[in-house]
């Protein structure tokens, strides 16, 4: 499976939305779903689907899809442009 | 009651740490053992062998994230917690100086803070697991001459109940015990009458064992204490009545 799908499931399940609510503009706390409880469960399932650790201030700055994109892309992972 | 649990015990090298290491290995459990002095973590992988030696500076944050790489590729999982590291100053308050305090702070709060934040990443996989953090009576009471300490240790507290709070709806637990005197090596300088007042004022009248705080460690981190959360259990033979 590609990077980009691997990340919007991962999105759609940890947020409990459809997969086709997940675009590069979804923003946290901007859908009653993507709360600070959800945001914790997002960084798990993005670290165990994509092996990496993030740093703090990654978590902190993970404001949107594409900026995940943009942090996991600092760990190697790579989407298509 | 630990079977094939993974449990992560900080300041294993001696003490409580120690004997919970062994009292959970005892129980069935996989003992991640983690300390600064590697000599001591190796005499004591030998004695359990359901074990693995992370032997790193508890305040080193990049050392502590690498220990938690090694167990998400090692087991894949964390159930269990324990922050058990931690550092004692005896002084008086006008003689204690701030860098003396940041490093108690440093060592029983911030260590364990960071500890606790990346096993919850862990945890939350599974909506599950139990962190136990070792507060004190000092830090519940007050303690002259302890007041660095005391501040650490209270800020400890509020942190297990915050921490409860906030992660009881991923199914993680948090606990903390608050020993008394406890005879390990950290209380082995109070001997003689200061050691006797402390003792008798207790309503066991005697000095408590690590594996006595060891045995309620390891029930809070079982499936037999599903249903606690946010509590600071006393374990000082009445001590703080």
């Amino acid at each position: 499976m590609k990077n980009e799908q691997i990340l919007i499931n991962a999105f759609s399940t940890s947020l409990g939305i459809e997969a086709a609510m997940v675009t590069q503009d979804l923003t946290y706390n901007t859908i009653p779903q993507w709360d600070s409880t959800a945001h914790m469960i997002l960084i798990a399932e993005l670290e165990d689907q994509f092996k990496v650790m993030l740093d703090t201030d990654d978590i902190i700055d993970m404001g949107s899809v594409a900026k995940a994109k943009e942090i996991l892309a600092k760990y190697d992972i790579e989407f298509d442009a | 009651m630990l079977n094939d649990k993974i449990i992560l015990i900080t300041g294993a090298s001696s003490g409580i740490g120690y004997a919970t290491a062994l009292e959970c290995a005892k129980q069935g459990a996989f003992v991640y053992i983690a300390g600064r002095n590697s000599e001591a973590l190796q005499e004591l992988h030998l004695q359990i062998e359901k074990s693995s030696v992370l032997a790193y500076d508890i305040t080193d944050e990049v050392a502590v994230k690498q220990a938690f790489s090694q167990i998400m590729q090692n087991s894949g999982k964390l159930d269990g917690l324990v922050n058990c590291a931690g550092v004692m100053l005896d002084a008086g308050f006008a003689m204690t100086r701030l860098s003396d305090l940041q490093h108690q702070l440093n060592t029983n709060t911030v260590a364990a803070y960071q500890h606790a934040q990346l096993a919850t990443r862990l945890m939350t996989k599974q909506r599950c697991g139990s962190i136990v953090n070792l507060c004190s009576a000092v830090g519940e009471q007050g303690s002259v001459g302890q007041s660095a300490y005391a501040t650490s240790k209270a800020a400890l507290s509020g942190l297990t109940k915050s921490l409860s709070k906030e992660l009881g709806s991923l199914g993680i637990r948090v606990n903390a015990v608050a020993p008394g005197f406890i005879d390990t090596a950290m209380t082995s300088s109070y001997q003689g009458e200061s050691r006797q007042q402390i003792v008798t004022n207790s309503a066991l009248g005697r000095a408590g064992q690590a594996q006595e705080v060891a045995h309620v460690i390891c029930f809070l981190l079982s499936q037999q204490a599903s249903f606690i959360s946010g509590q600071i259990i006393a374990v000082d033979g009445g001590l703080s009545l």
